[in-house]
């Protein structure tokens, strides 16, 4: 009887207890969230509005500092997004587009030029809270620009590079003689084609990967230009797959006039330079074929590669066959390095044309990218120079109006001469 | 004639993507410009076609040295061609389910598609994977301390080995933090931020200013070999 009512009186603490605890828990549950308490959310401020630098007039950047409920914590946050809305003088409001938050900017590209628009900026939070509209008091006039005043000095600097190039060219028509470096990959040229003449075997030259809209291609096709004249002087066997039909045209133009011009119109064959694929790894398969089976003695890679720069060269090596390789594309130069005899870095490769042929117009033009060069490393020492002094003047202390000169000029060197403000302030 | 002509489009279309980037007025003229281009190249898809049937079938009728490689090529070829043209296998459209032809040639499913996922994509991968073989014999060819200049490339090369894997930072782990400099990642970072990039900077430059001197070379028609010279 007493062990009974000990059960029962235990069996009732319990129900007791779980009754307490599912209140505490329920009261707890029922707690509404920080999120859900917000009944409203603050608004954007200080819309701005300005012409987008460069364009036709058809954009206006909107600019607005984020509200006070725009948290970088999306759990923090109780902003989601931001809705703009425009108007212009005949229409009312009407919403544009919506950006996440943490964003304060839209490019609205849908203006015409000299009107006058106006913007609305509601910020929008959780359980469909919509803010105060933050409007535009002043309106924002697209004006359409001459002059992209963003790429001014990039102008500039191109018109002193082209301007030197031209003057070289000039001083070159007049006779007087120019002094170029040896380039160790182009003089070979001769060496490898002589090679492959002596071990009855062909050369290979492949243009690279990309089309005929690339620079380093039009660079590749006018060394194989030079290549297949002393390949037709040799009586030897010239093989050029391509990558891309227009390449493969471009190429057989080139060596053809050069056969002609060696005086060999019938040692040509149109067959030599053909098409592969347009397949990156689809080409290479394909060289590295040509590669084993007809074993090249010399192997020419001048033009644009990417990953298939060691594939091929790797291959060229394993069969023995001497190579010369150039491209400017910085990533692969170092594979070409490690494993051909010969390669032209970067600016060699445009520089071949020139080199081989010795024409005084083209070796101008050579003198005149060197002084290019000499003008890019002043800028170098300028910005460096006044980084030094802007750093030492603020460490040292100096004085405010040195310091901030110098950081001045330095900023202006970075930020617009080699930046993208250009002529803007 | 057929040098001149060549020659005035070239400097013409070079000349006008030159204003069209400076003058925001002209930029439509630009991408005319460079739809031009995609239109012929568009066309030599066509004169790529032809050469690769065209040499092709002449290496199998002569019997020459690896004639089996090109029959293997042009049933590649003919085969994806004729999946693609005729959408074999292809669902039809959602909108026009009682035409077997409606759907899009490259829909999952349809044998192009097939072609390319079960296919092409793991060649490629293959061919691509085989990289890292030819970096390691190239490396081991590179990196023999032959003289000075390759010890320095082979110490350097150590170094940033190190730095990037989980046993260089362990081994120098050790070192406070007053010489924390010299621990590998750190070494490595050094390396990479400061002498490479200064050297690849070096580089680039001197590939910008190549690239404008060529440009001006084509536009001005001073070098003409890329179409043989006169």
């Amino acid at each position: 009887m007493v062990q009974h009512s000990i059960i029962k009186s235990c069996c009732k603490s319990v129900v007791v207890i779980a009754t307490l605890l599912l209140l505490i828990t329920e009261g707890y549950s029922a707690e509404p969230s920080p999120v859900e308490k917000k009944t409203s959310i603050q608004p954007a401020k200080n819309i701005t509005i300005k012409d987008y630098p460069g364009d036709l007039g058809t954009s206006l950047i909107i600019e607005w500092e984020l509200s006070e409920d725009d948290q970088n914590d999306p759990k923090k946050s109780f902003v989601i997004a931001y809705e703009v809305y425009r108007k212009t003088e005949k229409t009312e409001y009407k919403f544009l587009s919506q950006v996440t938050y943490q964003k304060n900017f839209y490019r609205d590209q849908e203006c015409e030029p000299d009107k006058k628009y106006w913007y609305q900026v509601i910020a929008i939070g959780k359980n469909n809270l919509q803010s105060i509209p933050l409007e535009s008091l002043n309106p924002g006039i697209p004006i359409l620009q001459w002059f992209d005043s963003r790429r001014g000095w990039i102008g500039i600097l191109m018109l002193f590079s082209c301007s030197l190039v031209v003057y070289f060219i000039w001083i070159a028509r007049k006779g007087k003689k120019l002094k170029i470096r040896k380039i160790a990959g182009l003089d070979a040229v001769e060496e490898a084609v002589g090679r492959a003449t002596e071990m009855g075997s062909s050369c290979l030259f492949v243009p690279g990967i990309l089309d005929v809209n690339d620079i380093q291609t039009i660079a590749g096709i006018t060394i194989l230009s030079h290549v297949a004249e002393v390949t037709a002087e040799y009586e030897t066997d010239m093989i050029v797959p391509t990558c891309r039909s227009l390449v493969m045209t471009m190429a057989r133009e080139a060596v053809e006039t050069a056969y002609l011009s060696a005086g060999k119109p019938d040692a040509y064959n149109e067959d030599d330079i053909y098409y592969l694929t347009d397949e990156q790894f689809g080409y290479v398969a394909g060289i590295q074929g040509t590669m084993v089976r007809d074993k090249p003695a010399a192997c020419f890679y001048m033009g644009a590669f990417y990953a298939e720069s060691l594939l091929l060269a790797e291959t060229g090596n394993s069969i023995g066959a001497i190579q010369i390789a150039g491209t400017a594309m910085p990533s692969q130069l170092p594979f070409f390095v490690a494993a051909c005899d010969y390669t032209l870095i970067g600016e060699e490769l445009f520089a071949a044309s020139a080199y081989l042929s010795g024409e005084p117009d083209q070796l101008g033009s050579l003198k005149g990218q060197d002084y290019g060069k000499l003008l890019c490393a002043a800028l170098i020492i300028i910005g460096c120079t006044f980084a030094t002094l802007s750093s030492l003047a603020n460490h040292y202390q100096w004085g405010t109006g040195m310091e901030s000169s110098f950081s001045s000029i330095q900023t202006y060197v970075s930020e617009n001469i080699l930046g993208e403000k250009g002529f803007r302030p | 004639m057929k040098r001149t002509v060549p020659l005035i489009i070239c400097s013409l279309t070079g000349f006008i993507l030159i204003i069209s980037w400076f003058l925001p007025a002209a930029e439509s003229w630009g991408e005319k410009v460079t739809h031009w281009f995609d239109i012929v190249a568009a066309f030599a898809f066509v004169l790529g076609g032809a050469n690769l049937l065209k040499i092709h079938l002449q290496k199998i009728s002569n019997r020459r040295i690896g004639w089996g490689y090109s029959a293997v090529t042009l049933t590649a070829f003919l085969v994806t061609l004729l999946a693609g043209l005729f959408k074999i296998n292809v669902n039809p459209s959602m909108n026009y389910p009682a035409y077997s032809w409606s759907g899009n040639y490259l829909d999952e499913g349809g044998l192009l598609w097939w072609i390319y996922e079960y296919l092409f994509v793991p060649l490629s991968a293959t061919l691509f994977a085989m990289l890292a073989f030819y970096i390691t014999s190239a490396a081991f060819r590179a990196f023999r301390a032959k003289n000075i200049e390759a010890s320095i490339l082979l110490f350097t090369a150590f170094l940033i080995l190190l730095g990037r894997t989980y046993a260089g930072s362990l081994i120098t782990s050790g070192l406070p933090d007053s010489l924390a400099f010299l621990r590998f990642e750190n070494l490595t970072i050094i390396i990479m931020s400061v002498f490479n990039l200064a050297g690849s900077r070096a580089i680039t430059i001197g590939i910008a200013l190549g690239v404008v001197t060529t440009s001006l070379k084509l536009l001005l028609a001073v070098d003409r070999s890329y179409l043989g010279s006169d």
